[in-house]
């Protein structure tokens, strides 16, 4: 569980977020809002990447608020960044290693990397250097994050720039992790089809929680504040897509 | 051969018992070991200190190594090695130079290995520096390569000199002729009060010659390192080389390439960068649970690898 007490951060003045207080406890939770409304920065105080001006940040109960980023990876945090970073030298499977730790062998870094759609005879010995496309590291980085099967995995925007990957095996890889971790899955998006399959959402407005409540109620509070294509809605088109991405996730047993 | 001297060959060389094909082992300025082939012919000079190295024509996959390893503290050599390549050959010669040096004496080697490669031949060249010793003497090395490379010739070399020698200046001059290619893939890495100077020239005098030059440096706490890349295009040919640098402490790099044109058909491509590690790289590897000195070792040894 994941709890953030009257976190509030601020550069130069200007507050970026503003007396956020979560609780996170449900297996998938989305984190939407408008561009600038603090979402990343939000992920990356949850991360340590950014300390908060105040407030307090609670895993399981403990205080994790002063932590470096990689004693809080080391409890069970996982992050995908927004902009995956190219490393000169490093190749993919040194990170898919790294990611794996001691479950690393070549066979899972074969299915990881072939659930993001990539080969891993073509990929795994590729340096993560400027000779991969944004789309190539990308799923890179999805698949690094799925692999640790963290307690609570954390994904800013993982549908930016997925180049012609299908958004289908996008929304498989979240729906796997759901099924084969026990862990909680944050991500940050502005999909209404990731957002569909969230348990709750959080919407974040001018670095505040203006809802966070069940999918269903922020979706419909979304849906009012931004009514989309009108010639759809009056077909019920856009009700009947959103029907139809919304499949239930199914629960590790035990 | 002492356990000392048997851990400068691992480093060097990578051998840990005398390798197949052919070798000459040169331990505190004597050869102390040395086979030669049927298509490899290895003689000592008279009248200086070094080797003539002779390949057949013709002479496909096979090896030389060639380390000098220097365990006495004082030791100060200058030897001269010179690879005349037959046409046709496919071979790949292995040298390096470790030194063990727990004395107060400077111990130095100084080496100059001439490479005439013959015709449409193809050398694999792989030379790597070691240092190790607490001693206050100096190790030092300033090793001179100096390569002609025949029509339709290719030569890879891989250079490293991944710490541990305190001042070094290397010179590696190359010319080739038609259609020949010269790849160059030099690592560094230097730390405490190292100097490193390297200097890499190339002239292509022969239409579709090429050459690639690559430059890795990471340059720790007070060192200083100094790269000069400079080609010269006198044909039609193309040429590229790069030079990369992580700086970080209070290391000095100055990196200058040059190119030279001096024909309308050459092609030139520089490209220099140094820059420090960037945080998002250690954060990134922070994220997956090491720590910052973990992952700032994680990227040195990737990006030198």
């Amino acid at each position: 569980m994941l709890e953030l007490q009257h976190i509030n951060y601020a550069v130069a003045d200007k507050e970026i977020l503003k007396d956020v207080n979560l609780v996170i406890d449900d297996r998938f939770v989305a984190v939407t809002g408008p561009n600038g409304s603090g979402k990343s920065t939000l992920l990356k105080i949850v991360m340590g990447m950014i300390a908060p001006t105040s407030g307090k940040i609670l895993l399981d109960g403990v205080d994790i608020t002063n932590m470096p980023i990689n004693e809080r990876a080391n409890l069970g945090v996982s992050f995908a960044f927004q902009q995956p970073v190219r490393f000169k030298g490093l190749r993919v499977k040194d990170l898919l290693e790294l990611a794996s730790g001691k479950n690393y062998s070549f066979n899972k870094a074969c299915s990881i990397l072939s659930e993001v759609g990539l080969c891993a005879k073509d990929y795994i010995f590729r340096e993560l250097d400027d000779t991969l496309s944004g789309g190539e590291m990308k799923r890179i980085e999805i698949a690094m994050t799925a692999a640790r099967g963290s307690k609570l995995s954390l994904f800013d925007e993982p549908e930016a720039g997925i180049d012609l990957w299908s958004f289908k095996s996008l929304i498989h890889i979240f729906e796997n992790l759901y099924e084969k971790t026990a862990g909680s899955i944050v991500i940050i998006s502005h999909q209404e089809r990731i957002l569909a399959i969230a348990d709750k959402i959080i919407y974040l407005k001018d670095g505040r929680v203006e809802q966070y409540a069940p999918r269903d109620e922020v979706l419909t509070r979304l849906n009012v504040m931004s009514p989309g294509c009108a010639i759809l809605d009056e077909k019920g088109e856009k009700a009947e897509r959103a029907a139809k991405s919304v499949r239930p996730l199914k629960r590790k047993e035990g | 051969m002492d356990a000392i001297q048997k851990n400068l060959l691992h480093e060097v060389a990578e051998l840990d018992a005398l390798p197949v094909g052919a070798y000459n082992i040169r331990t505190n300025g004597k050869s102390s070991a040395r086979n030669t082939t049927a298509n490899i012919d290895i003689e000592s000079y008279e009248d200086k200190q070094g080797l003539k190295i002779t390949i057949k024509p013709g002479t496909k996959k096979e090896s030389l190594h060639i380390p000098v390893i220097i365990s006495e503290s004082g030791l100060k050599e200058l030897v001269y090695n010179d690879f005349y390549i037959g046409e046709d050959c496919d071979v790949t010669i292995i040298a390096g130079c470790g030194i063990s040096n727990c004395g107060g004496e400077d111990s130095r080697h100084d080496g100059v290995h001439s490479f005439y490669v013959g015709k449409n031949s193809r050398v694999r060249y792989i030379e790597k520096h070691y240092g190790e010793g607490t001693g206050a003497g100096k190790r030092l090395m300033n090793p001179e390569t100096v390569a002609e490379l025949s029509e339709g010739a290719t030569m890879e070399m891989e250079t490293s000199q991944i710490g541990g020698i305190d001042d070094t200046h290397r010179i590696t001059r190359a010319k080739l002729d038609k259609n020949a290619a010269l790849t160059i893939h030099d690592k560094i890495l230097t730390n405490g009060h190292q100097n490193a100077i390297a200097e890499m020239r190339v002239d292509m005098n022969g239409d579709g010659g090429s050459c690639d030059i690559i430059s890795r440096g990471v340059a720790k706490e007070d060192s200083y390192q100094e790269v000069v890349l400079a080609i010269s295009g006198n044909a039609a040919c193309k040429g590229h080389a790069e030079c990369d640098s992580i700086i970080m402490d209070r290391g000095v790099i100055l990196a200058t390439p040059q190119l030279k044109a001096t024909n309308v058909d050459a092609s030139l491509i520089h490209e220099a960068a140094i820059g420090k590690i960037a945080g998002e790289q250690l954060m990134k590897l922070m994220t997956l649970g090491l720590s910052e000195k973990e992952a700032e070792d994680t990227i040195v040894q990737g990006f030198l690898r």
